[in-house]
């Protein structure tokens, strides 16, 4: 096999070459299951205007992603901070942006990472498949520009800023944990239309054919909502406030109702992102690790390419410990990746231990079948809870500390020994579980008299808001409802 | 492989692409259009290579604009405190602004674990803990590991830095002294280039030849390498004929007359009358259109009446009209004095910054602007330029030297003089009538009477500055 590249610079015909071989390594060797891909080369300029809107390739005009750029371009210009190798969409075409300054040994290693990895993962991942819509993404978006600039031009800047500002304020809230918005049934639908008609039949009248052109009819009454035959009450408590705000609050307008759908359907977008972030880095991590090696071992690449592309793969997996200067939490790709090699090793090559705690996988000899398994079917709270080996709790030196707020000490209540294994993946994987954001949800709405919206805070061991937050996001509360709003925080 | 190509390869897809790629990867990648910049593999799945990077730019200026718009009133706040700090020359540059997060705040529901309640959480990298020990909670605001942590997740951003371009700074600099529009635009309008003569290269278009150096070099050249000349030529003939004619013929005179000829022939034809490497051609390089030069007298009282607002608002009619100058003329000098019952030129550190104490004659920094007016800035090659900021006190009977001063030897010196008066709310209302003032101020009036370039104004805000430069502008446009 000849080398598919030498030294660093690329051109398109050299990235084609790389492509081929790297994708003939994934589906091939690996078995990788991906959405057609979508390659596009950026500058750093247009790197960092993807940056600043949420990553994604269009989105509607807002302040906070401005000052997002004005802050990355500073930090970039000054040095601080290097920009990211690539950014990935989860779309159908994926799409991967490359960015032209990269080598082309990074170019391989970002097709193999975002190109293959990723988007392996978009795929098949059980979240992903349920709640985004990868065919629809890049469609809405459009539409949510250019429903935002139509609302901008009508109705004022300020006013659209007012209600993105609240909508953006309550995005963690405005998410479906568990369960899919109600859509009303086929039959209510046509039972609506068909009121509708015999409303329009009973108030038709002769006398308005007279008027002269250009006065309307009065219009009809509101249709009633199709859930309106339940009470308010009778759908709470609702954990998606601005999907409740959207459909109950009595002051909004029907354009803001419509942005606030915007804002929710995006947070709904990316609420599996967040729940599979070491997963998913993981898989991406694993996937460029195992593809440039196998490039290697056939002589595709040369020693160079190789080292650099070691270097940069240690230092994206470097993992610093809790008392380092440089530590800033747990690295999603640093866990993600060693459980990745962690659980290939239980398959091929396992120990004792690994029989133990692992008996359905270990030794069982395919490790991607059991990877791909674990890619397709969980995620990063599960992940943990299930995979995570003591052999890598001892790499990492995990320890678990309790936290009492009154209590002026932490208490080291597990660390990674016989004892406390269970107890150390069990706080971990709880870390991961988004249900770490504050529970909060609509307790109830006095919709006939002081109209007064009571949010409830059900707290989790205790754990209050931050007040001075709460009072901030509140105030946007109040916005969107137009009337009083509280917020109780009781022990759940 | 062949076969999957051809099952998928559209057939207009399937000219191979000469690049000397490897065998199967060539199979692989079959171009669209050559020169065009969207590949398309066969094989499944079908990828695209896009080259975005020609796509236009700026696709986030939208949203800096609102962001700017957002955070306005901190924006300006820091925008004036940085002109505050910067030089009077400097204001036309990029730079780094800081402002607070107040107004741009993205509030978000969080939790706040150290309030109340309990939590477990797991850290990496343990060296010396068992289970069971306790370990002191590092107080808040120490820099731990885990305060930098929460303050991330809850305070969230405290100062936020980022860079403003020259447009934007002078924009919210503009706004305050509320410049009309007209004004803005002359002011950030790049000068105009022109060109200029840069001396003679060898190389040009035949427009642009410079017949007297080509001339004159052809020439050096010609007598250099001993081109005979026409005359030596027609010489050597008329002898030639003349010996011809002669009786008895003289064989040898004719044949060395001959050979002489045929040499003076040949030398001619090889030693041209122009060679290429005589030839010259005017050379121009492109240069900004005004290119005089201009000094800028600031003078300034700086006795104890004048506080900080008021040496704020001085310096802000003195970066004004420095950028009014800058855009005029190639280069601007600025000549600090200061004055209190006498005065010096001081850097612009300490014509801002220091304090003296004393009596305060005006006249004093008249002389001192005249003093090195003719020892330095002669008007032949200077554009003079005079600001002047005072609180309208001066010792009696100074005023009527000033007068004099102004009359006599200043003014037709100047191109422009410009006097402020620095008030303060309460007295701008008093002295609402342009005739009642302090004597210094009576006395400029009639100076101003007399002369066109002389404009004086009482101020109280910075939006009051403008006006004082209004007819300096109207003849910048006109």
């Amino acid at each position: 096999m000849t080398l598919l590249f030498e030294g660093s610079q690329w051109d398109f015909a050299t990235l084609d070459r790389a492509y081929a071989a790297i994708g003939e390594i994934a589906l091939n060797d690996l078995g990788l299951d991906v959405y057609p891909n979508q390659i596009e080369i950026i500058s750093s300029e247009q790197m960092l205007d993807a940056y600043s809107s949420l990553a994604m390739p269009l989105m509607y005009n807002h302040w906070s992603f401005g000052k997002l750029f004005a802050r990355e371009e500073t930090m970039y210009r000054a040095g601080y901070s290097a920009l990211a190798y690539e950014i990935v969409i989860n779309s159908n075409p994926c799409i991967s942006y490359l960015l032209e300054e990269n080598t082309m040994t990074m170019q391989a290693l970002v097709m193999a990472h975002a190109a293959f990895g990723h988007n392996h993962f978009f795929k098949n991942n059980y979240l992903f498949r349920q709640w985004t819509n990868a065919e629809g993404i890049l469609d809405y978006l459009a539409f949510a520009k250019r429903y935002v600039a139509a609302c901008e031009e009508r109705h004022g800047r300020e006013e659209v800023e007012a209600v993105l500002d609240a909508a953006h304020a309550l995005m963690d809230q405005g998410v479906f944990r568990y369960r899919r918005p109600p859509r009303p049934s086929k039959e209510r639908v046509i039972e609506k239309r068909r009121k509708r008609m015999e409303y329009e039949a009973e108030a038709y009248n002769e006398l308005w054919r007279t008027l002269p052109a250009g006065i309307e009819p009065p219009s009809a009454p509101p249709t009633p909502d199709p859930e309106e035959e339940f009470g308010v009450e009778d759908r709470l408590p609702e954990e998606n406030i601005l999907y409740f705000l959207e459909k109950n609050s009595p002051s909004l307008k029907p354009w803001q109702r419509e942005t606030l759908r915007i804002v929710r359907n995006l947070a709904q977008y990316f609420h599996p992102q967040r729940q599979l972030k070491v997963m998913n880095e993981g898989c991406a991590t694993f996937v460029h690790y195992t593809i440039m090696n196998t490039l290697y071992e056939r002589g595709r690449i040369d020693e160079g390419s190789l080292l650099e592309f070691l270097h940069s793969h240690t230092s994206v997996v470097f993992q610093p410990a809790f008392d380092d200067k440089r530590y800033y939490g747990i690295n999603p790709y640093a866990l993600g990746y060693a459980m990745m090699e962690d659980i290939k090793r239980i398959c091929e090559a396992p120990t004792q231990e690994d029989r133990d705690w692992f008996p359905s996988i270990a030794g069982s000899g395919d490790a991607m079948a059991a990877l791909k398994d674990a890619w397709a079917n969980y995620r990063d709270e599960s992940f943990i809870e299930q995979f995570l080996s003591p052999k890598l709790m001892r790499d990492f030196r995990f320890f678990s500390l309790f936290d009492k707020a009154d209590d002026a000490v932490y208490r080291v209540s597990a660390i990674h020994d016989e004892r406390g294994y269970r107890e150390v993946r069990k706080a971990l994987a709880r870390q991961y579980d988004t249900a770490g954001d504050p529970n909060i949800q609509v307790a109830g709405a006095d919709l006939k008299g002081s109209r007064t919206l009571l949010l409830e805070h059900r707290m989790h061991r205790g754990v209050p808001l931050n007040n001075a937050l709460k009072e901030q996001v509140l105030a946007h509360v109040e916005l969107l409802w137009g009337h009083d709003v509280r917020l109780e925080e009781v022990a759940a | 492989m062949a076969a999957l190509e051809a099952a998928i390869q559209p057939a207009s897809f399937r000219e191979r692409e000469d690049s000397g790629a490897p065998a199967d990867a060539d199979a692989l990648g079959g171009r669209v259009k050559p020169g065009h910049d969207v590949f398309i593999l066969a094989g499944d799945p079908v990828t695209h290579f896009i080259d975005r990077r020609l796509n236009p730019k700026g696709k986030s200026l939208g949203n800096r604009q609102r962001f700017l718009r957002r955070a306005r009133a901190q924006i300006r706040e820091a925008v004036q405190k940085s002109l505050k700090e910067s030089a009077v020359a400097d204001l036309a540059k990029d730079r780094k602004i800081k402002i607070s997060t107040k107004g741009t705040k993205e509030p978000r529901f969080r939790l706040d674990p150290r309030a109340a309640g309990e939590r477990d959480f797991v850290l990496p990298g343990n060296k010396q803990f068992t289970s069971g020990d306790e370990i002191k909670k590092p107080r808040s605001g120490e820099d731990g590991a885990r305060g930098k942590q929460a303050s991330d997740a809850f305070e969230g951003e405290d100062d936020f830095e980022f860079t403003m371009t020259q447009d934007e700074v002078l924009d919210i600099f503009f706004e305050d002294l509320a410049l009309p529009n007209l004004v803005r635009t002359t002011l950030k309008e790049t000068p105009a280039k022109t060109w200029k003569r840069a001396g003679l290269t060898t190389a040009g278009s035949p427009n642009q030849i410079n017949l007297l150096r080509t001339m004159r070099h052809a020439q050096g050249r010609r007598l250099a390498m001993r081109r005979p000349s026409l005359k030596h030529i027609e010489a050597l003939e008329q002898a030639l004929q003349a010996a011809e004619c002669e009786e008895p013929q003289a064989p040898e005179k004719i044949a060395a007359l001959k050979e002489q000829l045929a040499k003076a022939n040949a030398r001619r034809k090889w030693v041209g009358f122009i060679d290429p490497v005589d030839v010259r051609f005017n050379a121009f390089t492109e240069q900004p259109v005004p290119t005089s030069q201009a000094v800028m007298f600031c003078l300034m009282d700086v006795s104890g009446s004048m506080g900080e607002r008021e040496k704020d608002l001085a310096k802000r009619f003195y970066m004004l009209l420095h950028l009014f100058l800058k855009r005029r003329y190639e280069k601007v000098d600025v000549v600090f004095i200061r004055h209190t019952h006498d005065a010096q030129e001081v850097d612009e550190q300490e014509f801002f910054y220091s304090r003296q104490s004393g009596g305060t004659i005006v006249s004093t920094a008249l002389d001192k602007m005249l003093e090195i007016q003719k020892a330095r800035y002669a008007t032949a090659d200077w554009n003079i330029y005079a600001a002047q900021a005072s609180d309208g006190y001066t010792q009696t009977g100074d005023a009527r030297h000033c007068v004099e001063l102004l009359n006599e030897q200043i003014m037709p010196l100047c191109q422009y003089y410009a006097y402020i008066e620095i008030l303060d709310e309460r007295e701008m209302e008093v002295f609402a009538s342009e005739d009642s003032g302090a004597e210094l101020w009576r006395a400029y009036r009639t100076v101003a009477e007399e002369w066109d370039n002389f404009a004086t104004k009482r101020i109280a805000r910075p939006a009051d500055i403008f006006p004082v430069f209004h007819e300096l502008f109207r003849k910048a446009e006109a």
